[in-house]
Formats: structure tokens, C-alpha cells, sequence
């Protein structure tokens, strides 16, 4: 360019104004999501690998077939749909409270704080739930030419390959690897969820107080929303990983 | 966006966004009640005599384009990155294609090892040891 005004002379960011006309705070929300999401996906691609240097892997259908008060019947797939559907509409609620935030509108943002911290709480116990299911339950292993009787954890996988032992099929003791990256991984998610339901009722208490209203903007539960929504994307390839392939 | 653009956009289209977001719940849903249809088919084929691994891995597939298509929608509109201005939704996105390498690469690797394993590094043929197949059986009923 050619102007006459005094041109900077360097080619630096001199300031000013946002190149992204965002605030400060949200974009580097978003880039700790990104950072975030290289750590999510860097857990499920080590899983990834692990799993494809295996002859056998445990059934999902196999695995996660039980739901609470249906005793032994078998499921597959249920409980897991519920914690998904759980945690589809809590993201919902989510993005509620950040548009009634928008409106300034208090009182919007207060009760679908509120759904959303619930939702949280929902999934959080469905997971303790799977969890305790999958660590006490009980399932006949072949080991060393003897039944024993298994959990799941993170030293023992009763879910190998089946072969027949006096006449009726059993399953032998499947790779280690499979408690360890289960628990592991929704262990950090769940981990996630809970502090997202911290910051949420952080966010409960400071609405109630009322310091947006006076901040004049409601930016923080904004940011709040981005980390919820994140989470909620984490678990959907959680699910896929996991659950479903 | 900035503060005042946003609460203005917000306030002339409050219920078109109110209906956008409902919209994209219900996409949502439906993509997951999808999802865990094609799961159960899969869990059927297996159950069958003669599962097809070319089916199954086809429906896998599949699965995998909706679980992008969720991504998508949750990022797109519930975390309204595609109302950002688009040199920072490039910041974020370009980065995240790292992630194209690294699943290839990694899955890849699996994959060699066991074929190495399975062969002793290529100097014999692999040979499966699994005994015959019962008949199709109920399955899960071991808890």
C-alpha cells in the first residue's frame, strides 16, 4: 500500500483491537479446549493402537449389557444410551442459560444452571453405577485349566477369547490393556464432567449474587458453556470408541 | 462477536435461536438413536453364524460419519464457533487436522505389530488358534 499516513515499521501486531473480535478470556478458552482436546485424543489413540495390535478385544455388546434394577437381562447398549441422552440435553440446558445470559435475564439463567449442574449429577452417578457394576460383577474366566471368577479392573479382563472346556464355552483371560484404558480414559472424562459441574455452580452462585448482572454481561457463563459443550464432545467419541466399534 | 453486535443479533432473533438450538438437540438424538441402531446391528451380525466382516466394518464406518456430524453440530452451534469470525475458526481447526496424521499413523502401527507378532516378524505364516465355532448362541449371560 501506497498511503501516505505514517505506516507501522514493523509488521508486528501493534494492538488495539481483537484480530478476532473476541474477548481475551474466550479465545484462550478455546485454545485450552484445543489443548485439551489433543489429550483426549491422544488417550483414545493410544487405546486406538493398543487395540489393533490385538488378535481379540472384549465385546462392547458383551461388556456393557447390564442397567440398574433389570437384574441380569441382557441390554446392550441401554445404560450407555441413557448417560448419552443425559448428557445431550444437559449441553442443551447449557446453551439455555448462556442465551438467557445474552438477554440479561437472570432468572432464565439461574434454572437452566440449575438443569444443567443436575444433568451433571445424573451422569456422574450413572457412571459410579457402571462403574461398580463392572468392577464387583462376576463372570466365569478360564485361568491356568481352572474357573475362577472375575471383575472387571484394571488387572483383570474376563473378556478374551471363548473356547470349550468340558463341553460348554468359557471365556479366557482377555488383553490387560482393556481396564486399564476403560477406567482410565472415562475416569479422566468423568473427571472433566465433575469439574465442569464445580464451575457451574460456581457460576450458580455468582449469578445469584448477582455480579454479572452489575458486570453489566454474562461472558463468564459463556465460558463456562464452552467447557460443557466440550465435555459433551469428548464423551461422543468416548462413546464411539468404547461403546460402539 | 462483539458485545453489543451479539446482544442486539440475539435480541431481534431470540426465538429463531431459541428454535435453532432445539433443532440441533433433536439432530442429535436422531443421530444417536441411529448410532446405537446400526451398534445393535452389529451386535446381531456377530450373533449369527457367518458374521461379514466387510458389513460390519462398512456400518463402523458409518457410525463414525455420525459421530463427525455430532461433532460437528455440538461445536457449530452450541459452542458458536461458526458465528466466529473465520480466521479464528481457522486457528482452531487447522491445528485439529494434526489429528488426521496421528489416527493413521498410530492405527497403523497397531496393526503392524500384530502382524508381526502373529508371523514372528514375517518368517512363518500365522496361523489362528481358535477351536470351531459353536452354534449361534445367546451371548452375555455369563454375569
Amino acid at each position: 500500500m501506497t498511503t501516505a499516513t505514517a505506516q507501522p515499521t514493523t509488521k508486528l501486531w501493534s494492538g488495539g483491537k481483537s484480530p478476532f473480535n473476541v474477548s481475551y478470556g474466550k479465545l484462550m478458552m478455546w485454545y485450552f479446549l484445543m489443548s485439551d482436546a489433543f489429550t483426549f485424543g491422544a488417550f483414545l489413540i493410544s487405546y486406538g493402537t493398543i487395540r489393533f495390535s490385538q488378535n481379540v478385544w472384549a465385546n462392547s455388546n458383551q461388556v456393557f449389557n447390564a442397567f440398574p434394577f433389570t437384574g441380569h437381562a441382557n441390554l446392550p447398549l441401554a445404560f450407555v444410551s441413557l448417560m448419552t441422552f443425559i448428557l445431550i440435553l444437559s449441553s442443551v440446558t447449557m446453551v439455555l442459560a448462556v442465551h438467557n445470559g445474552h438477554n440479561m435475564n437472570r432468572k432464565g439463567v439461574e434454572k437452566w444452571l440449575i438443569f444443567t449442574i443436575l444433568g451433571g449429577l445424573a451422569f456422574l452417578g450413572c457412571q459410579a453405577w457402571e462403574w461398580t457394576h463392572l468392577i464387583t460383577g462376576d463372570h466365569e474366566v478360564l485361568v491356568n485349566g481352572t474357573l475362577q471368577h472375575w471383575g472387571t479392573t484394571v488387572t483383570h479382563n474376563p473378556w478374551g477369547r471363548e473356547i470349550l472346556f468340558n463341553g460348554k464355552e468359557v471365556a479366557t483371560p482377555g488383553p490387560i490393556a482393556f481396564g486399564g484404558y476403560f477406567f482410565g480414559i472415562t475416569g479422566f472424562h468423568g473427571f472433566h464432567v465433575f469439574s465442569g459441574v464445580i464451575i457451574n455452580s460456581v457460576m450458580l452462585v455468582k449469578t445469584r449474587l448477582r455480579h454479572f448482572e452489575q458486570r453489566g454481561h454474562y461472558e463468564m457463563i459463556e465460558k463456562a458453556g464452552l467447557y460443557w459443550h466440550f465435555v459433551d464432545l469428548v464423551w461422543v467419541f468416548v462413546f464411539l470408541c468404547f461403546y460402539l466399534v | 462477536m462483539s458485545q453489543v453486535i451479539t446482544a442486539e443479533v440475539f435480541h431481534h432473533n431470540d426465538n429463531a435461536q431459541v428454535k435453532r438450538i432445539w433443532k440441533t438437540f433433536w439432530i442429535l438424538l436422531v443421530l444417536t438413536i441411529l448410532e446405537l441402531g446400526i451398534g445393535l446391528t452389529i451386535y446381531t451380525i456377530h450373533k449369527g453364524d457367518n458374521p461379514n466382516h466387510t458389513l460390519v466394518l462398512m456400518f463402523k464406518g458409518l457410525i463414525c460419519i455420525f459421530t463427525l456430524a455430532k461433532a460437528f453440530y455440538i461445536v457449530s452451534v452450541f459452542m458458536h464457533l461458526g458465528d466466529e469470525i473465520r480466521n479464528m475458526i481457522m486457528t482452531i481447526i487447522v491445528p485439529l487436522l494434526l489429528f488426521v496424521w496421528f489416527i493413521v499413523a498410530f492405527l497403523w502401527d497397531g496393526n503392524s505389530w500384530k502382524n508381526l507378532r502373529n508371523t514372528d516378524a514375517g518368517s512363518r505364516t500365522y496361523i489362528e488358534k481358535v477351536q470351531p465355532k459353536l452354534p449361534a448362541k445367546e451371548k452375555g449371560h455369563k454375569d
